[in-house]
């Protein structure tokens, strides 16, 4: 149905501040993530200083990257869920590659798996038209045994971790009074250019057109498996530098690296507005997404409770939350 | 009139947020009426159907069933009240055959298949798969359901739009059928010849609310019209070539199709398209018209025969490959070539994005330009631009045309572009069809409303059985030309077929048509 009229009759407070918030979805996610922050500081008095604030967004940036991947493949109407085991492979890779390559080669060895995946991912699902799901998870457990077989031919040479990636990631640098995390100088480039990618270039507009209808997207001349390569290419590069810097915050080389992130990442971006069918969504809201989801894991471990309960409660206020989000926001 | 209404509908109104889509609609049908409700495209008749059928509920306004307030909150409160709808959706569920289907909404197989093939449908398994039923026969099967229960009142939305002639005439006959049993019959409907044939009397919907009620009498179209509108619209002819042009001697053809063949459902067609000339093509549902169409545009390959775009010969495998070559496709279902939660800028500046040396940064100011030059050249309202899907259907089918407007794609493949639309924008469509073959560009229109073929076309392509039958001039190309061309019958033959044959609405529907013509 269609408007004939708009009638200029003043609402009432509630539904005028809903609209309010469904025009800026971006309100209700901060309200939310301040009133999170002012929780903790209450549980326990003082914990919201200067080095809590660095290592919270230190914390949350491979997050907000793994969900960075997510946000665009869930655009189309896909999902990644190859991110996490791409990220330990080229951390992985990295830290037993350094010590005896030089550090460029290093990285394109590194950088390679990341490639490659992301290139059997986009042709799996933009050729032969695999589920995103069946075809990622199938490039994830690939990828893992494949990790394996590496980690017994380098058992003998050890690892370490390059010192810049190190700085790069636990690293603060002191800037008009306050200390910054140096992982900032990767993301906020990194976070431009997605936001950028994804508002103002023709390959933004497509990744939203084809998970819109990608029937049309056809029609209008647009090739589907060249965007669905491009992006899964794209994704996995963002998890393999995810995960150089990952590796670089946490210093424990392992197979497991990343893999708790995915799902997270996934939650990310779901509870940052994006729809996990397509068409819908943004990078800023994932952003806040994942810091929501990084402050809560701290307020949650600061409550001292058995590691079941917690999780049992970490995913309740996961639905919770997306679920009033998308209430507000779907003004209906 | 002493009869009591059976429906009585009152200051019936709902809001969408701010916006009104009903404001003040009122609706009374008495037993055994056929009673049309027109409107424009946005005008709340979708809004009353689904009030009427507790689909949605309104925010104010008194529903009279029998004489007694019914508060129908539920589509199966509006049932039980005997209130049945079909909607212009098919509404089988398509993974289901119809069997289950039918189980589902517990409806009697036996009266149900009696009225299936009393709707001219002999042969229907009911252990076919919904999803395997052409859209046509799916359309019938949902009034068969609706049918096979008896309801007191049955609202028929659009009904007959996207059924081949044969098809509706027999759904127009058992319309006409259930009101002389006593039943009321809701008909919405674009086509005046059907309202002309089949309905006792019309509600007339603008801006959300009932502008009048007319009793449907020859020379009531106009006024019908007119009050839709809210102003009197001329409805002309629009003219087509004119003589001088005409004189010319052809063109190179711009696209010429020899022996296209498509699997069994088109064989051995051919025909030329030129520069500055708008062809029609007329043919019932499913005669190959579809295939025709998505071969030209580069969807499906063609399995024998030969396209020639400015006289080398094309192959097509994608349609990025027709677009390259300057021909675009508008497909007749909108919901096809929309992506519906993306704004109006970007639907029309879809095509623009689509090749990879075109994925860098958008200039926005060029594109702003030129989106908004093909939004002007189109009127499209874009009070809703935001998202497509809140746009009403006639201002959707302008952005999937914009969209080649401003590609200036050479030729636009045009298939079935006014279904379902408001008579304005049908009229603006026509406008921009003989526009752009003014200017040079060629157009191939399908179209399923036979009375457009001669207020656009230069010449008209008749399809039957997947085989090109007949190629008329726009002066023969009349209505009756047409159908008889459409059913494969030979020029020349004198019987009249389809609803002109049935004698009381041949004279309502030349009536009806003379009162067209009479208008200055």
């Amino acid at each position: 149905m269609s408007s004939t009229a708009i009638t200029p009759s003043p609402l009432p407070l509630g539904r005028r501040a809903k609209r309010f918030m469904a025009d800026r979805p971006l309100i209700p996610l901060i309200i939310l993530l301040v009133i999170l922050v002012v929780i903790l500081q209450i549980l326990r008095p003082g914990i919201v200083n200067e080095r809590w604030i660095a290592n919270t967004i230190k914390f949350a940036i491979p997050l907000a990257i793994l969900a960075g991947c997510q946000t665009m493949t869930m655009l189309t109407g896909g999902i990644d869920l190859s991110v996490g085991t791409v990220a330990t492979m080229s951390a992985f890779i990295m830290a037993t590659q350094i010590v005896n390559q030089d550090p460029a080669v290093a990285f394109l060895l590194a950088m390679m798996p990341a490639v490659l995946i992301g290139l059997v991912n986009g042709i799996g699902v933009g050729v032969f038209r695999v589920h995103p799901l069946i075809m990622t998870l199938g490039t994830t457990l690939i990828g893992t045994g494949c990790l394996q077989v590496y980690q017994r031919t380098v058992i003998a040479s050890g690892a370490k971790i390059p010192d810049f990636l190190a700085w790069l990631g636990t690293g603060v640098t002191p800037m008009l009074g306050f200390a910054l995390p140096n992982a900032l100088l990767l993301f906020v480039p990194l976070a431009a250019l997605i936001v950028f990618t994804l508002a103002r270039t023709g390959f933004g507009r497509l990744l939203y057109a084809v998970g819109d209808n990608e029937r049309a997207t056809r029609l209008s001349g647009v090739q589907y498996w060249q965007v669905i390569t491009a992006l899964y290419v794209t994704s996995s590069l963002l998890a393999g530098i995810t995960g150089l810097l990952y590796i670089g915050l946490i210093k424990a080389p392992s197979l497991s690296l990343a893999e708790p992130l995915v799902l997270p990442s996934v939650a990310a971006a779901v509870i940052g507005g994006t729809s996990i069918f397509g068409g819908r969504g943004g990078y800023t809201g994932t952003i806040i997404g994942a810091l929501i989801l990084t402050v809560l894991t701290t307020l949650l471990t600061i409550l001292q409770m058995p590691e079941g309960a917690r999780r049992i409660l970490f995913g309740l206020i996961v639905l919770f939350v997306t679920a009033a989000y998308l209430r507000i926001v779907e003004d209906k | 009139m002493t009869t009591s209404p059976l429906l009585d509908a009152s200051g019936v109104a709902k809001n969408y947020g701010a916006v009104a889509a009903l404001r003040d609609a009122s609706l009374s049908v008495l037993p055994g009426e056929v009673h049309a409700l027109m409107g424009a495209n946005g005008a709340g008749k979708s809004t009353l159907v689904k009030i009427l059928t507790g689909a949605i509920s309104a925010n104010a306004g008194r529903i009279l069933i029998r004489g007694e307030a019914r508060d129908i909150r539920s589509p199966a409160a509006a049932r039980r009240a005997g209130l049945l709808p079909v909607y212009q959706e098919p509404s089988l569920i398509p993974d289901l055959d119809v069997l289950s289907n039918l189980r589902l909404t517990g409806t009697p197989v036996e009266p149900f298949r009696a009225w299936v093939r009393e709707l001219g449908i002999p042969d229907l398994d009911l252990r076919d798969t919904a999803r395997d039923i052409p859209l046509a026969v799916l359309r019938v099967l949902d009034l068969a359901r609706a049918l096979a229960v008896e309801p007191d009142v049955l609202l028929l939305d659009e009904m007959t739009a996207a059924l081949p002639a044969n098809l509706a005439e027999k759904v127009l006959e058992v319309v006409r059928r259930q009101g002389d049993a006593g039943r009321s019959v809701i008909f919405i409907s674009h086509r005046f010849v059907e309202i002309a044939a089949l309905c006792d009397r019309a509600t007339v919907l603008r801006d959300g609310a009932t502008v009048g009620v007319v009793d449907i009498e020859p020379g009531v179209e106009e006024k019908i019209v007119e009050l839709m509108l809210g102003t009197r619209i001329v409805k002309t002819h629009v003219a087509a070539r004119s003589v001088a042009d005409k004189a010319r001697p052809p063109a190179r053809p711009r696209i010429t199709v020899k022996n296209l063949r498509v699997g069994t459902k088109l064989s051995d067609v051919s025909f030329d398209l030129a520069d500055g000339e708008v062809a029609g093509v007329v043919a019932l549902e499913g005669q190959g018209q579809d295939e025709l169409f998505a071969a030209l545009a580069g969807s499906i390959k063609p399995s024998g025969g030969t396209i020639e775009v400015d006289g080398s010969p094309v192959k097509f495998t994608h349609p990025i490959d027709a677009i390259r070559s300057g021909i675009a496709y508008v497909p007749g279902d909108r919901s096809e070539a929309l992506a519906m939660q993306r704004s109006v800028r970007e639907n029309i500046a879809l095509p623009f994005s689509a090749a990879l040396r075109n994925w860098g940064p958008i200039h926005m100011r060029k594109e702003r330009a030129t989106v908004a030059s093909a939004i002007e050249r189109l009127q499209i309202d874009t009070r809703a631009q935001g998202e497509v899907q809140r746009l009403s259907g006639g201002n959707q089918q302008k952005v999937t045309i914009a969209r080649w407007i401003a590609a200036d794609a050479r030729t636009i493949l045009c298939f079935d572009p006014t279904r379902g639309i408001d008579v304005g924008t049908k009229q603006e469509i026509y406008h921009l069809m003989r526009e752009l073959a003014g200017n040079g560009k060629s157009v191939l229109f399908y179209t399923s409303e036979l009375e457009e073929v001669q207020r656009v076309c230069d010449r008209v392509i008749v399809i039957f059985g997947g085989r090109l039958v007949d190629i008329f001039p726009v002066e023969e190309a009349d209505e009756p030309a047409l159908m008889r061309a459409a059913y494969g019958l030979p020029r020349g033959a004198k019987a009249d077929v389809g609803i002109l044959a049935d004698p009381h609405s041949s004279t309502q529907a030349s009536n009806a048509s003379d009162a067209a013509e009479a208008t200055p």
